[in-house]
């Protein structure tokens, strides 16, 4: 062995400069091939079947009927809704890991109007009043650790964080208060006979209406960041805060505002749940998607419109690794451990994408 | 009137597996790293340590010939390794490709939750039995052991003596970690990395190799929560799920306690006494109280982390750089 080869590292890392989209999704790809190898790869272990069964029983789980498909559909536009939701705050780098608890107390408060409002006011009003109030709860809640975040730099992750199980818990006693039959430890399915705060359905498809509004607040979201002052207002700040406010941008007031409008969506997506498609409230209602939104979001860097691609191909790949885990019997968590293993690619081809490994010069004949 | 001396015992053991969890996430975030993965690792930590004694038991000829050495070493190495792996997945993850804390820890909870339950499921499964849990009582026995003197000394014996070894062990590494942190220099050295790694980097500290090893041995601490869990408290009985959210109670005991395990001593058992205090209080048939009162663990959280906060005193701060990835050439 050489003097010199001794003295430099095998390679070096440094930033690159922006990749094309193309390169940039290439990587991705890349990933994803590798993490689907290695998960088939488990499961062929775990089943003994064949690994190209494995890759046609994930496509059957979203796609195998016009029903799944239909499922697969409103999962997405529900993940899409918290995502979009989160994402104003994470442009301006505030970690809103709550979305979980905003969408709760969303819910819970449309289940309040539902069961409440019932009876007093006229359909289409209670509609009314249950996605204000939604809205309302879920801003309520985002605004909380904002005003903190904002008055005294209170760390947010961990604020929001926490609000998620104070969410749950309140859920948890007015699922108390108002279960049916008394004792059952469950709401039930809400207005069944009278359908009264149920969101009507469009076109004869349950699920349509939630797609077609979450596509609605997707455009408006991408307007509202990339073309609107608040989403410029956003930008900064999320850069560097100092030079905010050297521009003369409120930034306490920016972020109030942001969450306020994170949370008020967060409420929305509770509301489609609750009144548009389950029509009762549990605690586990959300199906951890706030903590999902984190990684669609994270993964889209942000954008719009690459959302609807992350959400998509995470919703994909945890139907597929559901139907994995019924149809070889397998039990569902074998799922979470697919989804685990995908996720950690993914997140990982975040780093051939941001940067690049320089290999020292040479470095080919040792090998 | 109240009953103190039932109440007292009862709080710590659930205490414990919250002191194992923040000890291991005080020490991860002192080295800047915000791992919010410890739910996921201490799900795997405990079902490591179960499939450990389940293989072991399964080996022996009678429950009687379990030798209670073997009976403790291997579940405990077998959970000290499995968390030690996921501390790795997370370490390789966002130390050496930098990725972003926050989205790679909850990926790994997502993926221990899973780990834990599929397995879980499956020993369930293998073990043939008709009920939906594990039962593996006699290694279980064996981590409760407790000084014989513990039940002949009354209210005393009871509230201090009645715990099995790793419910001490979690106390002294505690200790010794705050020790670590405070008064030693490798401790020093941590705080730097946590606080502003440049500054570390440029003092010759080696980052990489401090963020490794603070975040990977906080993963196994916290693993022992998990076993300490399902071995002592839930006395070797592993059900889905029946772990719950104490995982994220432990991150917000790491907050409670700003930073500090010592403190986390005696607060991991106020935790536990807030967690298990509406099977205490008279509610009479309201049993929607009781699901106010378990909120409180996490207001009390949320109180001190605002306080904390308002008071803006410099060492009662979450490290400046947590949740932050370093990389040298990046100003």
């Amino acid at each position: 062995m050489s003097k010199s080869t001794t003295q430099e590292p095998l390679f070096h890392i440094s930033k690159r400069g922006a990749l094309p989209w193309y390169a940039a999704w290439g990587i991705r790809g890349i990933a994803l091939l590798a993490a689907l190898v290695l998960c088939s790869l488990i499961t062929v272990l775990v089943t003994g079947e064949n690994p190209f069964k494995v890759y046609v029983t994930i496509f059957e789980g979203s796609f195998g009927s016009p029903r799944r498909v239909w499922v697969l559909l409103q999962n997405i536009a529900i993940l899409l809704c918290v995502s979009l939701a989160v994402t104003p705050a994470f442009r301006m780098r505030f970690w809103n890991i709550g979305g979980e608890g905003q969408m709760l107390v969303g819910g819970l408060a449309t289940a309040a109007c539902m069961i409440c409002l019932a009876g007093v006011l006229p359909n289409w009003m209670v509609i009314v009043v249950m996605i204000l109030a939604s809205m309302a709860a879920g801003a309520i809640w985002g605004a909380i650790p904002a005003i903190c975040k904002a008055k005294w730099n209170t760390n947010e992750t961990l604020f929001t964080l926490m609000m998620n199980y104070v969410a749950t818990q309140l859920v948890a006693f007015f699922i108390i208060i108002w279960e049916v039959p008394k004792g059952a430890g469950k709401i039930g399915i809400i207005n069944q006979a009278t359908e009264i705060g149920w969101l009507p359905v469009v076109g004869g498809q349950k699920y349509l209406l939630n797609v077609i509004i979450v596509a609605v607040i997707c455009m408006a979201m991408y307007v509202y960041l990339n073309y609107s002052k608040h989403g410029y207002e956003i930008a900064v700040v999320g850069e560097s805060e100092r030079t905010a406010r050297y521009v003369g941008i409120k930034v306490d007031r920016v972020i109030v505002r942001t969450m306020i409008l994170s949370g008020a969506l967060c409420g929305v997506a509770g509301m489609l749940l609750v009144g548009g498609t389950d029509h009762t409230l549990t605690t586990t209602i959300t199906a951890s998607r706030g903590f999902t939104a984190v990684m669609v979001s994270w993964l889209a860097k942000f954008n719009p419109i690459g959302m609807i691609f992350t959400s998509f191909l995470l919703v994909f790949l945890q139907r597929g690794a559901g139907e994995i885990s019924t149809s070889f019997g397998l039990n569902q968590s074998f799922a979470d451990i697919l989804t685990g293993i995908i996720l950690f690619f993914i997140i990982g081809s975040e780093f051939f994408i941001s940067y690049k490994l320089n290999f020292r010069h040479g470095a080919k004949k040792e090998g | 009137m109240f009953d103190f001396v039932s109440f007292i015992p009862q709080a710590v053991i659930q205490g414990i597996p919250l002191l194992y969890g923040s000890t291991g996430e005080t020490l991860t975030e002192k080295s800047g790293n915000l791992n919010l993965g410890i739910p996921g690792i201490m799900y795997v930590g405990a079902i490591s340590g179960v499939i450990g004694a389940f293989f072991y038991e399964a080996s022996l000829p009678s429950p009687d010939a379990i030798n209670s050495v073997l009976a403790v070493m291997i579940p405990l190495c077998s959970s000290l390794i499995g968390s030690l792996l996921m501390g790795l997945i997370y370490c390789f993850l966002t130390v050496t490709l930098r990725a972003n804390q926050n989205v790679t820890g909850l990926a790994l909870t997502t993926f221990g939750v899973g780990f834990g339950n599929f397995f879980g499921g499956s020993l369930i499964k293998l073990s043939g039995s008709p009920m939906p849990f594990l039962a593996l009582s006699a290694t279980s026995e064996c981590f409760c052991k407790h000084l014989p003197i513990g039940d002949s000394t009354g209210w005393f014996g009871k509230i201090f003596l009645s715990y099995g070894f790793l419910a001490y062990l979690a106390i002294v590494i505690a200790l010794i970690a705050a020790f670590i942190l405070r008064h030693t220099r490798v401790g020093l050295h941590l705080r730097a990395v946590g606080e502003n790694p440049n500054t570390a980097d440029a003092a010759g500290i080696n980052v990489e190799r401090y963020k490794y090893v603070a975040t990977c041995a906080g993963s196994m601490i916290a693993g022992l929560g998990g076993l300490y869990y399902v071995m002592d408290y839930a006395s070797g009985i592993w059900a889905n799920n029946a772990f719950g959210d104490r995982g994220w109670l432990a991150i917000a005991l790491v907050i409670f306690t700003i930073w500090r395990p010592n403190v986390g001593v005696l607060a991991s058992m106020l935790f536990g006494g807030l967690y298990i205090l509406h099977m205490y209080i008279p509610s009479g048939m309201n049993l929607a109280v009781k699901e106010l009162y378990k909120m409180a663990p996490y207001v009390v959280t949320i109180i001190v982390l605002i306080l904390t906060s308002m008071r803006n005193k410099r060492e009662n701060q979450p490290p400046a750089h947590l949740g932050v990835a370093y990389f040298r050439e990046e100003r």
